[in-house]
């Protein structure tokens, strides 16, 4: 046991740290430092230098485009990225639909769906939940019913992330109603373009467009498109599950996160004028912060140990979900603390040059909004809740 | 001991709760919020007219109905539960504290006007720099003839692109952060040399960067004594509080109703998700905590005219209790409402939000707890 970095991985550090110094667009610098509503082109711009470099997919098997790097490698890409605050790679084709497809796709899938994947020409969205069918996604009933060659979709999606700048979306859909829940679903893409698909914005909390209700009326879809045996899609979205958490942790951007309150309570003055950071109280609440995160990061490379050694990410990955998003909503109510009265203000759609007469200091402008945001992350991805039954039942076994 | 309500005092709470039913539902407010003025005027005039509740808590001597902070609770719990906009805090509690405890024929004479709704106040107190800290102010008032000149930089001043009038505190005298030398004065929004920048807040409301540049102001414009006006400022403040406590109160009420509701008619496996324990303790925790936050409330407000130390000690309790609430019942509502309640169509995100905000107005957590601690531990150390 030891928890030095061999030569190799620093080396290897080194060399991802000056690529990403050199290669992160000028322009992106300190969007995500303001918690700035990214466009498409921001994330397809970040996305397209890594796909150019080979690095977009750390996570898949080289014969597909991946890097071919070990677990470590990935861990410390994913520290790195972090570190320099960079947007984030979108799941939907990386972390989920691709290795479905990988894993799963005929010869002919793979061949026309892995390489634009890659290369961002597919920007992929999710359309599992439903407006019936949230934690009990297998109760879903948007139907797809077999003619000929395609099968007629008609139902509702909602909650589709980004589904407004979507080219494909990968959908599960009920093939047989008569079957038991789980067993009567279809793992299917769809192409947006589709006539009879319709992408409804929802507004969020903070007054974001980040979610959408899609609308499928008679959807054509050919058969080709069917990923895996019909019926069979449940066994795809369990997989993908499991896939969809790997990273979920975030422990690398909770750091860059604590680093950002730490950075605003040196500016902040407390009620005695002092910097709020020799606040005993607010010290304290990012102290016990940093180590709930340290208890979390040992948890998590223990878990990348056994990974590496051949063990898949089991439910105990519940674990680093729970805690986790616990974390990364902890530092958003620090940061709200922190910002004291400057917190309040609104500031969407006013003054989004961002220099003409600013109210307050720059680093309090989204704090309460991307407060709000981050609620979400204890609901989606499986609540909770959900995953705090997860593993009473398959790990303790209750 | 007596936690009733005189007659008159419930039909005040029936009456407004009336009003607010038929005239204030969330899709109305939704769509003011969204308006250039943000707030509605006619609401206002009804608040003086046809209801009469801006004068319920002034004496009859004023012209009001002869009552006092029990009348502010009640209102303010009312507004809570329907996310009213409008500034009864800042133009009854505050504006209205500041000139009964003040006094003097400019003050009678705008409470009149504030009875008869055609005055609005906000409170310009705090400062970029100052944090929670009263004392903390750069703003300075010099002597000019028998009047003043202010200057100085007012943050986030809540309900001031709405109002005719700012209550401003202000050094006369005595360095930064230093007790003595505080001073109020009550400036007219129009006055020369104030100048504001007006923005939303992320509760659907308004606020505004306040700038007073030497602006004049009359003799008359000192609001208590010159130099003084610390302790006035900390009375008002805690007033101000505990109504606070009671619009928290009233939102926390809808926060858990809203989320028994919703529980009980979402159905996810089956069965409506109220089934769940882990909800259903969880929805506990959420109605124990609403139902303290009233009773915390009755206890500040039941404290407001106990000699200052008590009165502080009484009011930061509630305050800091029921800052937590805001955080603990908000998070919950929004977490039993899966996905619904993270969206802006729902009014249950926007009562969240209004409580997240209440949990830092006067004073966040760590605030009072503070204020607590160095009152009531004085002694034991
Ligand atoms: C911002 C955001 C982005 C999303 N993006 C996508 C996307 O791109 N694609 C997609 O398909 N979906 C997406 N989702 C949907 C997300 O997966 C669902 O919101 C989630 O599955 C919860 O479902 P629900 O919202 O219907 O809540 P419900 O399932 O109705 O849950 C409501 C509450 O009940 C609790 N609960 C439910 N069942 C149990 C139980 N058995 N025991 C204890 N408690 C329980 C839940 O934990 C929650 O607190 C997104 C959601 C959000 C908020």
């Amino acid at each position: 046991m030891n928890l030095e970095f061999s030569a190799d991985d620093i080396a290897f550090r080194d060399e991802v740290r000056a690529f990403i110094a050199e290669a992160y667009p000028a322009h992106l610098r300190g969007k995500m430092e303001e918690g700035e509503e990214l466009s498409k082109e921001d994330y397809l711009a970040w996305h397209r230098i890594l796909a150019a470099k080979g690095w977009v997919a750390p996570g898949w098997p080289v014969e597909y485009g991946g890097p071919g790097w070990t677990a470590t490698q990935r861990y410390i890409w994913s520290e790195e990225l972090a570190r320099a605050d960079t947007i984030p790679i979108l799941p939907f084709g990386i972390n989920m639909v691709g290795p479905v497809i990988y894993t799963f796709g005929t010869p002919e899938q793979k061949a026309r769906f892995l390489p634009p994947s890659l290369s961002g020409d597919i920007w992929w969205c999710q359309g599992y939940s439903e407006p019936g069918a949230g934690s009990d996604l297998a109760s879903l009933r948007t139907r797809a019913e077999r003619d000929g060659d395609f099968y007629i979709v008609n139902g509702q999606k909602t909650w589709t992330t980004l589904g407004q700048h979507a080219d494909w979306g990968f959908f599960l859909v009920r093939t047989d109603p008569a079957a038991k829940p789980q067993e009567g679903i279809s793992f299917l893409l769809i192409d947006m373009k589709t006539p009879g698909i319709t992408v409804r914005p929802i507004i969020t909390l903070g007054g974001e467009h980040e979610v959408n209700e899609v609308w499928l009326e008679n959807v054509k879809v050919p058969v080709e498109n069917r990923i895996f045996h019909e019926n069979k899609g449940w066994t795809c979205a369990k997989f993908l599950l499991a896939h969809e958490r790997t990273g979920i942790a975030g422990v690398a951007r909770s750091k860059r996160g604590i680093e950002r309150i730490k950075a605003m309570a040196r500016a902040e003055a407390g009620d005695d004028g002092q910097p709020l950071i020799r606040d005993p109280d607010f010290a304290r609440k990012i102290v016990e912060l940093e180590i709930d995160l340290k208890a979390l990061e040992f948890t998590e490379l223990r878990t990348l140990a056994s990974e590496s050694a051949g063990k898949g990410p089991g439910p105990e990955s519940s674990l680093l979900k729970i805690k986790g998003t616990e974390i990364q909503q902890r530092i958003t109510e620090l940061a709200l603390e922190a910002a004291g009265h400057y917190g309040a203000p609104y500031f969407r759609g006013i003054n989004q040059d961002g220099n003409a007469f600013p109210i307050g200091p720059d680093y309090s402008r989204r704090v309460a909004p991307t407060y709000f945001n981050m609620r979400k992350t204890s609901i989606y991805g499986g609540s909770n809740e959900i995953q705090r039954n997860i593993i009473a039942k398959m790990v303790l076994g209750l | 001991m007596d936690f009733n309500f005189t007659e008159e005092q419930s039909m005040l709470r029936d009456a407004l709760a009336r009003y607010l039913a038929d005239r204030y539902d969330f899709e109305t407010r939704r769509g003011i919020t969204r308006t250039d003025a943000g707030w509605q005027p006619a609401v206002w005039r009804a608040f003086a007219e046809e209801l009469g509740i801006l004068g319920a808590a002034f004496s009859e001597a004023h012209g009001g109905l002869g009552g006092g902070a029990v009348e502010n609770m009640i209102v303010m719990e009312e507004l809570g539960k329907a996310l009213v906009i409008e500034p009864y805090l800042e133009t009854v509690v505050v504006g209205g504290g500041f000139l009964k405890h003040a006094g003097g024929a400019a003050a009678d004479a705008l409470i009149g006007q504030i009875i008869a709704g055609t005055a609005t106040c906000a409170f310009a107190h705090a400062e970029p720099q100052g944090r929670y800290n009263l004392a903390d102010l750069k703003t300075t008032a010099t002597r000019d003839g028998a009047g003043w000149r202010l200057s100085g930089h007012k943050a986030v001043v809540t309900a001031a692109p709405w109002a005719s009038h700012l209550i401003v505190t202000a050094r006369t005298g005595g360095g930064q952060r230093e007790r003595d030398g505080v001073s109020v004065f009550l400036v007219e929004k129009g006055a020369a040399g104030l100048t504001t920048r007006d923005y939303p807040t992320v509760d659907g409301r308004r606020a505004s960067e306040v700038y007073l540049e030497n602006v004049a102001v009359g003799a008359e414009a000192l609001l208590g004594n010159e130099g003084n006006g610390l302790p006035l400022v900390e009375r008002v403040v805690d007033e101000a509080t505990a109504a606070l406590c009671a619009e928290a109160s009233g939102c926390l009420k809808k926060l858990h109703e809203g989320t028994l509701d919703y529980a009980r008619q979402r159905k996810q496996f089956g069965t409506p998700i109220a089934s769940f324990q882990v909800l259903q303790h969880r929805m506990v925790d959420m109605f124990m905590a609403a139902e303290q936050a009233v009773s915390m409330t009755y206890m500040a407000t039941l404290n407001l005219d106990a000699e200052a130390r008590e009165r502080a000690i009484a009011v930061s309790s509630a305050k800091a209790f029921i800052g937590k609430a805001c955080q603990s019942v908000g998070q919950s509502a929004i977490q039993i409402h899966g996905g619904m309640g993270m969206t802006d169509e729902l009014a249950i995100g926007h009562y969240f939000k209004r409580a997240t905000l209440i949990e830092g107005l006067y004073g966040s957590v760590a605030y009072h707890l503070r204020r607590c601690e160095a009152l009531s531990l004085a002694d034991a150390a």
